[in-house]
């Protein structure tokens, strides 16, 4: 046993002292502060839109003024005395970012209006302007039809339901944004990590066997220890990675209000203000953010997911581990190979995009049972409540699964990781693992 | 006393008999050569003996006691035919690295590569990476790594091939050196003039068995072929003689084979009875190389698959 954890050792430092190793763990926090930056940076700013609308309203719907609203900033300019024929070619010299032709139209069938543009318009922009020309013509229906447009505005309703959940730790507020957020960020992550640290081992695999250091070392210890060891050493190599992230996310949350007080400030005032919130302002959806957070149960989800990132990464490692050791020098063999190992991963992606939408369907509760797909799928709906037997049978099912493929599989790496020159097919690692030792 | 005996080895694959009920035994101290064409099972054979394969059949002795393949490691050094190093390691810390997987402690692991590193000549290697490093050089490292725990039994597969003269000689007075201090040599090669040079004993693999077992000079009386070479003053005008007939000639040089039932002393006085001038007589023994070519000509070059049912 001794042996194994030398070689863990040299598995695990030979990564984390390489130059990517320091990379990819500073930048990808740099990343999500990136990402930080840009959801302030947009709070900040608002909705304030750049784009100078020009109107030409043959129609006269918004009788000479277009009224103000709080949720459209968008500078809007009355053309009169132009066609659209002839203001076609000037609006874009004359500063307007696009114009909108309004023509001589039935107001019961409006039809033939249109907005010139340069360029595509984005659909948020094109549907608040179609708001806005709506509701001019919702005016202009109700004085025909003789209605007081104050007592509309008193009838119509607007009203958002906040959707309370009732579970044992007693009534929640509902994030349900921030849940699917959180499941569906972290099923991507197990998702990326089996990818990413399976093709490591293969590689660290091949790497072994076309050097011919395999045939040096399995001289020294037993070619199950070396397969064990490098595992080992290489999912240390990512639990030090999310250590070192959790831990730069976290003084994140500290940092944050430190660079940008104001931000925070206004974010409480808000808050006071107005309990029951409303989307709208930005400030306010990152407070959405940080009490849905609050509200989900995130030392279970924390667990869970080092659980099912270290049970799922085991699993698929010995796998790739045994494709590392029959592939000799080819790389296109070995992307073969692959292939049908990456299949379940995908669909567990799949599934679990699904999951993180309706997490107690069959699919998603079979996805998440299915110790191939599991790691991913259960991600998917951790932060719903996901019943007790299920989450322990999905680990339960996990540790067989991943005990009875190490065991196989140890047996494909230790013919293959001294065999060259041949090519091997699936059906030949079956019988190599299926054979007595 | 005997540090390895082998005995009834066999080890069949799905479509090949590798190694065919083979057994020999190697003397401690000694330099046995194991030779063989491609594919005769001779790395089967070495990996039996450093434990990576079990065999399925036979026994391995080693230094009197039943060969245990976990705990023998530590007296076996083997240095496979195709060599291989992490590249991206540094030579140093790969060599330490390689040593306590055979079982040495840190401290005495550090302490032998800087020895060896002295005596090779490679201290200021310590810190480079093995892709730095020349084929020669990366050569001499893995012999550094092989021998480093001084075991009982190395194993050489081709030791040799890709090192200049200068560190040939290098490492075979090494090899000289480590036999002398006690530690036994597996030396497998195709080059026989080296194995000429260098091996006590030899045994010669085809096709999964063994086909030749002596040493150098019994093999050699083995498969000699009564000839001689005479070196004369002139070359005279041959009547017939009974005992011997020339097979060729090289300036005043003649090579004879001499007949079935006749003696050297008959060609020697052959020659004094044509009052010729002798300068010189001696006999001709067969290469390694030519007996090795003699054995294996005529079995096909690589195996045939053939269907094992065993």
């Amino acid at each position: 046993m001794n042996k194994t954890v030398l070689i863990i050792q040299r598995e695990y430092l030979s990564r984390v002292k390489k130059r990517s190793f320091l990379l990819t763990t500073i930048l990808v926090p740099l990343v999500i502060i990136g990402f930080y930056a840009a959801i302030i940076a947009i709070s900040i700013s608002g909705s304030s839109d750049t784009q100078k609308v020009a109107v030409i309203d043959q129609s006269n719907l918004f009788d000479g003024k277009i009224p103000e609203d709080k949720d459209d900033k968008t500078p809007y300019t009355l053309i009169q005395n132009e066609t659209e024929q002839s203001f076609k070619d000037k609006y874009k010299e004359l500063g307007y970012s696009s114009f909108l032709f309004i023509p001589q139209t039935d107001i019961t069938h409006p039809q033939g209006l249109k907005l010139h543009s340069p360029s595509a318009v984005s659909l948020s922009a094109k549907s608040k302007i179609e708001n806005r020309v709506n509701k001019a013509i919702e005016m202009k229906r109700l004085s025909i039809a003789q209605i007081d447009p104050e007592k509309y505005k008193a009838i119509n309703s607007d009203i958002s339901i906040d959707n309370a959940v009732d579970s044992a730790s007693g009534e929640k507020k509902s994030v349900a944004g921030v849940a699917y957020a959180v499941s569906f960020a972290a099923g991507l992550l197990i998702y990326m990590i089996l990818l990413i640290y399976g093709m490591m081992v293969m590689r660290g695999v091949m790497e072994e066997k076309v050097n011919r250091i395999a045939e040096v070392i399995v001289s020294s210890v037993k070619p199950f220890q070396l397969m064990l060891g490098k595992i080992i050493g290489i999912g240390a190599v990512g639990l030090t990675q999310f250590g070192i992230w959790i831990i730069l996310v976290i003084g994140l949350q500290f940092i944050l209000p430190l660079i940008f007080p104001a931000l925070f400030h206004q974010m409480a005032e808000q808050a006071a203000n107005n309990p029951a919130m409303q989307q709208g302002g930005g400030a306010s959806t990152l407070l959405t953010i940080t009490e849905g957070l609050k509200n989900l149960p995130l030392a279970k989800i924390i667990f869970c997911f080092i659980f099912y990132f270290l049970g799922g990464y085991l699993l698929y490692a010995s796998v790739f581990a045994a494709v590392g050791s029959v592939v000799s020098e080819d790389q296109q063999e070995a992307q073969q190979l692959v292939f049908p190992i990456m299949m379940p991963i995908i669909l567990g992606f799949v599934i679990m995009t699904k999951a993180v939408n309706d997490p107690d369907s069959g699919l998603a509760v079979f996805g998440s049972l299915f110790p191939l797909t599991s790691p991913i799928v259960m991600m998917g709906r951790i932060s719903y409540d996901v019943p007790w037997w299920q989450l322990a049978l999905s680990m339960l099912l996990l540790i067989l699964t991943f005990l009875s493929f190490t065991w196989l599989t140890a047996k494909i790496y230790r013919t293959g990781i001294l065999l060259y020159g041949k090519k091997i097919t699936w059906k030949e690692m079956w019988k190599w693992a299926m054979r007595k030792s | 006393m005997n540090i390895l005996e082998v005995q009834h080895l066999k080890k069949y694959f799905a479509t090949q008999k590798a190694v065919d009920d083979i057994s020999f035994s190697i003397e401690r101290g000694s330099i046995f050569g194991l030779l063989g064409p491609n594919g005769a099972g001779k790395t089967t054979l070495i990996r039996m003996i450093t434990g990576i394969f079990y065999p399925d059949e036979g026994e391995i002795t080693l230094d009197g006691r039943k060969f245990d393949p976990i705990n023998d490691v530590v007296n076996i050094g083997y240095m496979p035919e195709e060599r291989g190093l992490y590249k991206k390691m540094k030579i140093g810390e790969q060599a330490v690295y390689l040593a306590r997987l055979k079982g040495l402690g840190k401290e005495e692991s550090i302490e032998r590569v800087k020895q060896w590193f002295i005596k090779f000549e490679m201290q200021s290697w310590w810190n480079k990476k093995i892709e730095d490093l020349s084929k020669g050089m990366g050569q001499k490292l893995q012999f550094v790594t092989t021998v480093l725990h001084q075991p009982k039994l190395i194993i050489l597969d081709e030791p040799f091939s890709g090192l200049d003269p200068v560190n040939s000689n290098l490492i075979k007075d090494e090899i000289y050196n480590l036999a002398r201090n006690g530690s036994t040599i597996i030396f497998s090669t195709h080059r026989m003039e080296q194995v000429e040079e260098i091996c006590d004993h030899i045994i010669l693999v085809n096709k999964g068995k063994k086909i030749l077992d002596g040493s150098v000079s019994q093999v050699k009386q083995q498969f000699k072929e009564n000839l001689f070479s005479v070196g004369l003053d002139t070359i005279p005008e041959f009547g017939t003689s009974g005992s011997f007939e020339v097979i060729g000639r090289k300036e005043n040089t003649l090579f004879v084979k001499i007949n079935q039932g006749y003696r050297p002393n008959d060609v020697l006085q052959y020659f004094l009875s044509q009052n010729v001038g002798i300068n010189s007589f001696s006999e001709l023994l067969p290469s390694l190389n030519d007996i090795f070519i003699k054995l294996v000509e005529g079995t096909p070059a690589t195996r045939q698959f053939q269907t094992v049912t065993a």
